[in-house]
């Protein structure tokens, strides 16, 4: 296993990483989304072959592996964001606390489990009313309620300075790192108690990938959080949890310092160490 | 932990594909989309409904015709009112004989100035020229007519004709008395308002041509012109016909303009200085003032004929601008 | 060589001609209308009825109200249809019922003017036994119908999916994420094409000739015959009488106006300075 491969390994900050303290995830009873036995087709095409993992609650857990290995599907899944595409089907167990998510019904699902995508797609309205756009769905908030919700949403997402002289303007305004936080403003407007990332700074610089990797830190607190990414080392840097998909499996899900140092699988270590993806 | 063990089941086994998607289904069609779904689809459905009708009507009115002429229909020239004796040559004849003249008058003037704005002209200047050219097919059938009668037809009287028939009076297109009004006013009007889309939709077939095709002849050392004319055009080609094809089902069905400088006469001459009939310009001037049912009802049978004419002529129209477009970029 | 330079130059200044040829017939006829119909505009033609066949004077009050309450009738029957239609081929519907509309609609499109009027008649003139104002504004909605249909979900097919995805995503759902995302994204685009669609049945003749028929007179509520400002330049243009013929410019100049001023309208409404806003 070659570390020296490996660059800028696990972030230090603040936070402490008090894995070591935590329970195995395999035998933890509050596990916040479990997984059993997932397959997925789109029509014909077999794109998850029985994927079984649980995500912990309040932890940020990072889904990696090469492109096309089906961890966006499998992500999508979760929220049935799948249920949009004509010819998907699922098999197999997703349970939320406890709670069938296919039987659930779907509007309630996705209040529950937030996403952010992997390009942002502010809405063409103005920041206030993307932000208030799923407290609106509800109905019933009155206005100094609503816009309480939008502060607390954009301080959230870290970006409340930047635009709280701005609400009425419109959401193209903002540079990319911006409308991407603004997203993330908007997902948490909802109080979700998960939130699904997919790749979400795989079109920033670094410095607004920054930017959001310190936002995820300060919301793993109210708030779990599954992450798609393509980048290794973010992964390395944010998450406690990581699970490496290959060719639509999963391949092996640990702790991220057991993924990163000590995989089990060679697929795993071959991924880390760069021979492939 | 790895992907192949399977965490101790505390949730229900798992669903069938099937029921799993219908209960999804339903439940996607809450409250709220089921009545977006059904009202939205009313309204597509209108679509339908209208063209059944639309079908219905004109096959339903036409009966009384159809049973007493037949195919006859279509062979008899005498339109006798009065007589009750109703046949279809000359209108036939008058829609075919404007709408492809009309064609042969623009669709050179009209390929070389979408060849202009596609090949030569930088793309502002291209894109506001098209727009001002595309406002012409904006301007209304009656506008063309008012300016066929007041303007075009004392012209034609005038001045083009009698010099048509001082150069040309020998052949028989060309013969009898000036009238000005007449096939050859009428296809000249057509001719104009046809023009916009024979220049639109060619733009946009040549624009359409993967630049590939023009750089092969260019590298070759052919002069631009030959390039175009020799590659780009017929590259296109589907898409120019196709322009052409939709032109003439314009053509075909036009009224107004055609029944004020046409010169609504019943009657087939040769001649194109000769007045003439249409099959919609007859429809406008006798509808209100059918004399009987079977007048009424011949009537109508032109409409049907008008009718499947122009539907048969779009629908291949269409098809060859689907195929060109698709060609274009499929290979660009 | 030289000649085939020569060749090169030649032609496309050829399509150069034809090019100028095209553009400037559009600003002939504004021209034309314009001078001719200028000096016939007056303060009575907008207020005036038409006066008594023969006599000199009056004005086409009533055809300029008729075409404002069949354009009435276009809007609030046919805009609707078309563009509810228009939303359900984008968002609901399966692929198969969509391709039928579609071909529908298109083949509609392509229907002469003077057969819809021959539809209007036979569903609604024959009914009532009557021409009426309805049964114009009946002949012009269903020629309004394909259009908007088509344009509408034309444009709300160009909303990109991600917008739908986020809605959805949020907990809307679908109809509430068309109603409240989509269709503001692409509120623009279906404008136009309206506007374009309204214009364009504005200033259609035939179909009237045999649903609306004319009238010399104001026409009362809906269901009476009714004069309108196309129709009126027909009449006035193919008359005996030189007053009306003065007056038949001057109804085509307006008539060209309006046509003329919405298509402009519209398709600046399309291609807006700055941001887009829903």
């Amino acid at each position: 296993m070659n570390m020296a491969a490996m660059a800028n390994p696990l972030r230090t900050n603040d936070a402490p990483k008090d894995n070591a303290l935590r329970p195995e995830p395999a035998a933890a009873p509050d596990a916040k989304l479990r997984v059993a036995g997932l397959n997925f087709y789109y029509g014909a095409a077999h794109v998850l072959h029985d994927v079984s993992l649980e995500i912990p609650p309040n932890k940020v857990t990072a889904l990696i592996g090469p492109s096309g290995c089906g961890k966006s599907t499998f992500l999508r899944t979760l929220n049935r964001m799948s249920d949009t595409v004509r010819n998907a089907r699922a098999t197999g167990a997703v349970t939320l606390d406890g709670e069938d998510v296919m039987a659930m019904d779907v509007v309630q699902l996705r209040r529950r489990v937030g996403m952010v995508f992997q390009k942002s797609n502010p809405f063409p309205k103005s920041i206030f009313d993307n932000v208030a756009y799923g407290p609106r769905l509800s109905g019933h908030m009155r206005k100094p309620a609503l816009e309480e919700a939008v502060e607390r949403s954009l301080r959230r997402a870290a970006i409340w300075d930047e635009v709280k002289d701005h609400l009425q303007e419109s959401a193209y305004a903002l540079s990319g790192g911006q409308q991407q936080r603004l997203c993330i403003a908007r997902a948490l407007a909802v109080d979700p108690e998960v939130l699904l990332l997919d790749e979400p700074c795989s079109a920033l610089d670094p410095i607004a990938t920054a930017k959001i990797e310190e936002l995820l830190f300060t919301l793993k607190d109210n708030c779990t959080l599954v992450i798609v990414t393509h980048n290794m080392q973010q992964a390395a840097r944010v998450a406690e949890f990581t699970g490496f998909f290959l060719l639509g499996k999963l391949i092996e899900f640990d702790k991220t310092e057991v993924i990163f140092k000590r995989p089990s699988r060679k697929e795993t270590e071959d991924y880390i160490t760069g021979r492939f993806g | 932990m790895t992907g192949t063990d399977i965490a101790a089941p505390a949730v229900p086994p798992a669903h069938a594909a099937g029921s799993a998607r219908l209960r999804g289904f339903l439940r996607r069609l809450r409250a709220g989309d089921l009545v977006a779904h059904t009202i939205t689809l009313a309204f597509a459905a209108s679509i339908l409904l209208i063209t059944v009708l639309l079908v219905m009507e004109l096959w339903g009115k036409s009966g009384l015709s159809r049973t007493k002429f037949g195919w006859g229909f279509f062979t008899g020239s005498t339109w006798d009112p009065v007589a009750g004796d109703f046949g279809a040559l000359p209108f036939v004849y008058g829609t075919l004989i404007t709408s492809f003249l009309s064609l042969l008058l623009s669709v050179p003037v009209g390929l070389g100035a979408a060849i202009f704005l596609s090949e030569m002209a930088p793309p502002r200047i291209s894109d506001s020229l098209t727009f001002v050219i595309e406002l012409l097919a904006a301007v209304p059938s009656v506008i063309y007519g008012l300016l066929g009668v007041f303007f075009l037809v004392p012209l034609m009287r005038q001045y083009v004709e009698p010099a048509l028939v001082k150069s040309f009076g020998y052949l028989p297109l060309f013969r009898g008395p000036v009238y000005g009004v007449g096939v050859l006013t009428s296809s000249v009007v057509l001719a104009i308002m046809i023009l916009p889309f024979i220049v639109s939709i060619s733009r946009e077939a040549l624009m359409s041509v993967p630049r590939e095709q023009r750089e092969a002849a260019l590298a070759v050392g052919a002069t631009r012109w030959e390039s175009t004319w020799q590659a780009v055009v017929p590259f296109a080609r589907l898409g120019i016909i196709g322009s052409v094809f939709l032109a003439l089902a314009r053509a075909l069905g036009e009224t107004m303009a055609v029944t004020m400088v046409i010169g609504n006469d019943p009657r087939i001459n040769p001649s194109l200085l000769a007045p003439g009939y249409s099959i919609a310009a007859v429809i406008a001037n006798e509808f209100t003032e059918a004399s009987s049912d079977l007048h009424l009802s011949a009537l109508v049978e032109l409409g049907l004929v008008l009718f499947l004419l122009t539907m048969v002529i779009n629908a291949f129209a269409r098809l060859l601008i689907l195929t060109t477009t698709r060609k274009g970029t499929a290979q660009s | 060589m030289i000649w085939r330079r020569f060749v090169n130059a030649f032609m496309f200044a050829l399509t150069g001609v034809c090019t100028m040829l095209t553009v400037s017939v559009l600003f002939f006829i504004l021209g034309y209308l314009i001078y001719q119909g200028g000096r016939s505009l007056s303060w009575d033609f907008f207020t005036k009825l038409p006066a008594p066949v023969g006599e000199t004077g009056g004005g086409m009050a009533n055809a300029i109200v008729g075409s404002g309450k069949l354009l009435l009738i276009t809007i609030l029957l046919g805009v609707p249809v078309g563009f509810l239609g228009g939303v359900y081929l984008a968002e609901f519907s399966g692929a198969a019922f969509a391709s039928v509309v579609r071909y529908t609609a298109d083949l509609l499109n392509g229907v002469p003017s003077i057969v819809i009027g021959i539809l209007a008649y036979a569903l609604v003139v024959v009914r009532a036994k009557q021409f009426s104002t309805f049964a114009g504004g009946f002949a012009l909605s269903m020629m309004v119908i394909p259009i908007t249909l088509r344009s509408t979900e034309q444009f709300l097919r160009a909303v990109p999916n991600t917008l739908r995805e986020g809605a959805l995503a949020l907990g809307a759902s679908k109809s509430r994420a068309v109603v409240t995302v989509i269709i503001p994204a692409a509120m623009r685009g279906i404008l136009t094409g309206t506007i374009l669609g309204v214009a364009r049945v504005a200033g259609e003749t035939a179909p009237l000739l045999f649903t609306a028929f004319g009238n010399r007179y104001w026409s009362p509520g809906w269901f009476q015959p009714t004069a309108s400002l196309p129709m009126m330049v027909y009449t006035y243009a193919i008359s005996a009488y030189e007053d009306w013929h003065r007056q038949a410019w001057a109804a085509g100049l307006v008539l060209l106006s309006m046509m003329l001023v919405a298509n402009i309208a519209a398709r600046l409404i399309l291609s807006p300075k700055g941001v887009q806003r829903a």
